[in-house]
């Protein structure tokens, strides 16, 4: 089977120019690359890091963005780490939090294990699966120019968004976060002026 | 609808109770019957968010995203969703986030379907072994203060906490329909 698009963005690039455009989002990431995307890009102390969880992604960003709505949200995942959870896509259609976004880096294989195909270069369409758990405002993205569209959404906070990149099934140098989760939580927290227990 | 407060068990309340008590913005769940009133409570309450999931392991990963953005978030399940946690799990501990869950028990008392005694009987179990202390509820007038406790040990010492509420104290099941 051939890919679903021609076009593809380069996933460093792109999450580059995204981070870059929405500097006071709250930013989730999901294991493997999506994680390294991000650090790459901007180590911020509004960034965290997931190194595990797999499939957790865009829940904790709806329980983030429900604590926190008055500031933008953004879960950046792959398609692998999202396929595992999808059905948090559905949690989401009911809450409908304005301010989340889920962007999705869509290489269309798994490749932190290997580069064995997913699900979304096998006939899944996550843009209409998004669209059936009643997120209505789901597209897809295959150029860096397309990240504006996305930042636009992201700091409108007007309703859940979902975005789908297709994205190179490159792999970039590792660019690696903390591992640390306690560090990186508390260092969210404190950025966000909340204090100890 | 009618107030539930009228028709639910004193237990039922309790658990409702203690959560608004202590702040409780977020309350995530899949529905079991011995929740009920803590589920159609939240969804009644302008200041708590009522959240229904597909499946309990996103409950987990969602009271964790609630703490990083400084709200109080707990999840109501039954037991066979702790099953469906485990590997989820390991972001309480590899993140030491506070965690508390309430879990009505279901395969160890008086249980009339089968396929609820294989995960029944390994709930505590399971969640010992992903490092969540276990508290259990046995009798009505226990539940406030057990609940209470292992609400303050999540909430005030960080802890991850799992208070199981027994297939006993929830009662037989009724399978007749009338």
């Amino acid at each position: 089977m051939t890919q679903a698009t021609p076009r593809r963005a380069n996933r460093r690039e792109f999450v580059a120019r995204l981070l870059a455009g929405v500097p006071d989002a709250l930013v989730i990431t999901g294991l493997g690359s999506a994680t390294y995307d991000v650090f790459a890009a901007q180590d911020r102390d509004h960034n965290y890091y997931l190194w595990g969880a797999m499939g957790g992604a865009a829940p904790m960003g709806l329980g983030l963005a429900l604590a926190q709505p008055d500031r933008p949200v953004v879960v950046i995942t792959g398609d692998g780490e999202h396929l595992m959870g999808i059905g948090s896509l559905a949690t989401i259609g009911a809450k409908q939090p304005k301010n989340l976004t889920v962007v999705i880096l869509d290489n269309g294989h798994f490749g932190e294990t290997g580069m064995q195909r997913s699900h979304s270069s096998l006939g899944t369409d996550l843009v209409a699966v998004a669209k059936g758990f009643g997120i209505a405002d789901a597209f897809t993205v295959d150029t860096l120019a397309g990240c504006d569209d996305v930042v636009h959404r992201i700091q409108a906070r007007a309703g859940v968004a979902y975005a789908q990149i297709f994205i190179e099934a490159d792999e970039p140098p590792r660019a690696l976060p903390p591992r640390d989760g306690p560090f990186i939580k508390n260092r969210f927290r404190v950025a966000l002026g909340l204090q100890p227990f | 609808m009618s107030p539930s407060s009228t028709t639910a068990p004193a237990w039922q309340e309790a658990v409702f109770k203690v959560l608004k008590q202590g702040g409780v913005r977020q309350i995530a769940y899949v529905p079991d019957a011995g929740h009920s009133h803590a589920i159609r409570s939240a969804i009644a309450d302008p200041d708590i968010e009522d959240i229904v999931l597909t499946t309990e392991e996103e409950g987990v990963a969602l009271v964790c995203g609630a703490w990083l953005g400084g709200q109080r978030a707990v999840l109501l399940m039954q037991s066979s969703g702790v099953g469906n946690c485990v590997n989820m799990f390991s972001l309480l501990q590899a993140a030491d986030f506070p965690f508390f869950t309430l879990v009505t028990m279901r395969g160890e008392y008086a249980e009339f379907n089968p396929w609820q005694g294989p995960m029944g009987k390994a709930t505590q179990a399971a969640l010992e072994l992903m490092g969540i202390h276990v508290l259990r509820v046995s009798h009505p007038d226990e539940a406030e203060e057990i609940i209470s406790a292992g609400f303050d040990a999540a909430f005030e010492a960080g802890e991850k906490v799992a208070v199981l509420l027994g297939q006993n104290l929830i009662g037989r099941k009724k399978w007749e329909r009338n």
